[in-house]
């Protein structure tokens, strides 16, 4: 196969000191940089491109990827031990990853994490390194219907396959659309909702909500009930990787599951987030134990983690194909290979073959060298957990203001924090569940986009959404997932009514 | 700062900077702020430019690309108008800065800020999808006419330089068209190769690699001449080879301007360091590479030329809005 023998070329160029040593520093930065919270990848990859200006193509890349995976690593970190998400994919980490780690079960919480972030990465890479050609073409299929239709399909099947009562997620997804419209309307070209205040102008950010919404929040509870971090001191040894390793493969129709997903939903821009969800509620959908979820399973850690790395990574190929990114960091690494004259696009895996199969190579080599690497280090992380929480509660206060801050470099984002941190504090006292808040914030600007570039393109007619079979599909299953509820009872209903007449 | 002085300061800027070391110079990194998403032509353009100076080591701070495309540029905007008297902050100026006060009713404005130096000028071009059978402007119009639904037109942005364009071709040609104002550049331009849309008005750079690839066809220029470079970009064509929109008998003709602004308030010496800076940038090899690989018109203007053609350019794309009707009442 031609793609092999291109890759072994790859490996070639990589195999020398010079480039492992570099991998080496780039995936420490990387971790460092996504354990941060608020700092998180997109920002620590656009601080660290300028150092790769004086290397040559390979060189820099190969670093800037390898800070790309550690910044992806380090981002569960904080996820799971202070229920602060670092990206917007690892919201869905934190619901049975944080629980873990107040349980007492950090270590293996992390093993969990870093190991399926592993596996669902490299699907993605084998994905890219065998069908690029292909599913470039395929990610041009998509124009404005068939981007609403795969948010619809986020949408319902939050709302149809969620745990929490079916009114409150959506009481808390409306208010997210509200607040999403914030800013200035890309279809108009006019401001709504600000009051005529420049702050809002910029709309609300998403990450100064969630670290707000579950950074802040969480402090206020612990504050409220006992002063401490719940979580105690863990065992770790590479006993606990190798249990969790060894229990593994009981999930395998999970990971593969979440591994399909992610790879789907990676292709389509923005999709890392909408896939995590996806691939969480999908697992609780089909185990046989859905009351366990979001109360510390290892499967819950399994799910989201898998299907956000899958997709993180897929998103690279459509940037290298078409020059989309992605993801906020694949942005800054489309920045990053124009600056050494790599035009992303159609032509690049014809013109730049040993650039792009140096880099997929490296994608190989660095997930490996990474999950060895943030492993060896999980003592050090879980071990935060025993300082004692009146120490580290105003570490973590300050390091999520300046998160805040760096963002947007705006004062007024850290007044917004500690607000979205109130409302959190609230929700999560009356069990309004926050996480559909989230996604809709993330989500809902670009799905009335999509959806009013639909209809302006068809004049209204809603039937654009059915006007061919993959859009058609995805909306119809949308629908039927809104529904699910309904239709299970009713197809639960029909077998039951079946079998004694058959009697 | 009236008109006058601010000329004058202009000129005695101009004056005294010219040995080749400035007084001032910066004390910490220097933020070039984009008023675009990440891969845009703002954002392309602040890349290179943060290349050329490390390269060359025109400066000893570094520089670092700061991306405001946040409430479509006005965040930039804004973000500029608050770091007043801040020397480290140097804004990637296009059309934007005249027609967003004027659709969005942001408040701001240009006169504002300190203009630096005009660094180049960009083209517009009509593209369609390159499996269309449409060889010519002609041909595209009539097609546009015969359909049953209007075609679509993709663009940056709502009530734009995009939009504006659409807006001039339909009133001169009497084909409608229904703009799908997109995210950024690049996307309109997949869209356009997904054919999810009929044609776009994107700069040269934005198009450039799906044109190379021939999946996009290069219809017309919006310009009076056009675009002088004779090498080779496609199999078959150069730069060169793109009509200009006159000849193909579609009377448009627009050109937007990049430029680097300061914040307000800021002194002499800390404007004509950068006047200096970019004046050097201008010089380097990156820059004219750069120049001539996205199409680019180098223009250089600084001091009172460039506040005179600011002025005017100002006026231009006002009468262009009012027109259009996308001035917010």
């Amino acid at each position: 196969m031609e793609a092999l023998g291109l890759l072994m070329q790859g490996f070639g160029v990589l195999l020398t000191w010079k480039i492992l040593a570099l991998m080496m520093v780039g995936l420490v930065l990387g971790i460092f940089v996504g354990v941060l919270p608020g700092l998180g990848g997109p920002n620590g990859v656009a601080i660290l491109l300028p150092l790769t200006f004086t290397m040559d193509p390979t060189s820099a890349i190969v670093m800037l990827s390898c800070i790309y995976w550690g910044a992806l690593f380090g981002g569960a970190i904080t996820s799971i031990l202070f229920n602060i998400p670092g990206e917007a994919w690892s919201v869905a980490t934190t619901f049975d990853g944080y629980p873990m780690a107040q349980q007492g079960k950090a270590a293996e919480a992390l093993t969990a994490a870093f190991t399926s972030s592993f596996i669902g990465s490299f699907a993605a890479v084998l994905l890219i390194t065998f069908l690029a050609p292909a599913i470039s073409s395929f990610a041009l299929k998509f124009g404005p219907p068939e981007f609403f239709a795969v948010y619809l399909l986020t949408f319902c099947s939050f709302v149809g396959l969620g745990r929490e009562d079916k009114h409150k997620t959506i009481i808390s997804m409306s208010l997210g659309l509200l607040l999403a419209g914030i800013g200035l309307d890309t279809v108009s070209g006019q401001l709504r909702m600000t009051f005529g205040s420049s702050d809002m102008l910029r709309g609300v950010n998403f990450l100064v909500a969630v670290i707000g919404l579950f950074g802040i929040s969480e402090i206020l509870l612990t504050m409220e009930e006992r002063l401490a971090l719940r979580g105690h001191a863990a065992k770790i040894s590479l006993r606990t990787v190798w249990q969790v390793w060894t229990d593994m493969p009981r999930y395998w129709v999970t990971l593969l599951r979440s591994s399909a997903i992610g790879c789907w939903l990676g292709i389509t821009p923005g999709g890392a987030i909408a896939a995590s969800f996806m691939g969480y509620n999908l697992a609780k959908r089909f185990s046989k134990d859905k009351e366990s979820f979001g109360k510390g399973r290892i499967e819950g850690v399994f799910a989201p983690e898998t299907a956000a790395h899958a997709s993180g990574t897929a998103a690279l190929l459509p940037m290298l194909a078409l020059g989309i990114p992605g993801s906020g960091t694949a942005a800054i690494l489309l920045g990053g290979l124009m600056v050494w004259g790599l035009n992303p696009g159609p032509l690049l895996f014809v013109e730049h073959k040993d650039f792009v199969w140096g880099l997929i190579a490296s994608m190989y080599l660095g997930n490996i060298v990474g999950l060895i690497l943030v492993l060896s280090t999980v003592p050090v992380f879980a071990a935060v957990l025993r300082v004692p929480f009146a120490a580290i509660a105003p570490m973590i206060v300050v390091s999520c203001a300046i998160g805040a801050f760096a963002i947007q470099n705006a004062m007024f984002d850290i007044w917004l924090m500690l607000v979205f941190g109130v409302i959190g504090y609230v929700f999560k006292k009356i069990g309004i569940p926050l996480a559909p808040l989230t996604l809709a914030l993330v989500l809902g600007n670009r799905a009335e986009d999509a959806f009013r570039l639909s209809m302006i393109g068809a004049e209204g007619n809603l039937g654009v959404f059915w006007s061919n079979k993959l859009v058609g599909t995805i909306t119809t299953l949308a629908i039927v997932l809104l529904f699910w509820p309904i239709l299970d009872r009713l197809i639960a209903g029909i077998s039951k009514a079946r079998r004694p007449a058959r009697a | 700062m009236s008109y006058f002085t601010r000329t004058a300061t202009a000129v005695a800027a101009l004056l005294f900077s010219a040995p080749a070391i400035a007084a001032w110079e910066p004390t910490k990194p220097v933020e070039i702020v984009v008023a675009a998403g990440a891969g845009g032509a703002s954002d392309q353009m602040a890349r290179m430019m943060q290349a050329a100076i490390q390269k060359n080591n025109l400066m000893k701070q570094p520089m670092v690309v700061s991306l405001k495309g946040g409430a479509s540029g006005a965040e930039a905007l804004i973000y500029m108008k608050s770091s007043e008297g801040d020397a480290n902050k140097v804004l990637i100026a296009y059309s934007l800065i005249y027609m967003l006060p004027l659709s969005a009713k942001i408040p701001f404005n240009w006169r504002e800020l300190t203009p630096v130096s005009v660094v180049a000028m960009d083209q517009f071009v009509l593209w369609s999808n390159a499996s269309k059978p449409y060889k010519n402007v002609k041909d595209f119009i009539e097609a546009a006419k015969a359909s049953g639904t209007p075609f679509k037109m993709g663009g940056t942005g709502s009530k734009r330089e995009d939009q504006v364009l659409t807006v001039f071709t339909e009133k001169k040609t009497g084909a409608k068209f229904n703009y799908l104002p997109y995210k950024s550049g690049g996307e309109a331009a997949t869209q356009l190769v997904g054919n999810h849309i009929d044609a776009n008005v994107n700069n040269p750079s934005e198009n450039l690699e799906v044109w190379r690839a021939g999946q996009v066809k290069a219809l017309c220029v919006f310009d009076k001449e056009r675009i002088n470079y004779t090498n080779k970009v496609t199999d078959t064509q150069s730069w060169k080879d793109i009509p200009t929109c006159k000849e193909e008998g579609l009377d448009v003709q627009y050109l937007m301007l990049r430029a680097m602004f300061l914040p307000g308030k800021v002194t002499d010496d800390q404007k004509a360091f950068y006047v200096d800076l970019f004046k050097k940038v201008t010089e380097t090899p990156e820059y004219k590479d750069y120049m001539e690989k996205q199409a680019l018109k180098p223009v250089y203007m600084t001091g009172e030329a460039m506040t005179k053609f600011l002025g005017e350019d100002d006026a231009v794309n006002t009468a262009l809005m009012n027109e259009a009707g996308f001035v917010a009442k």
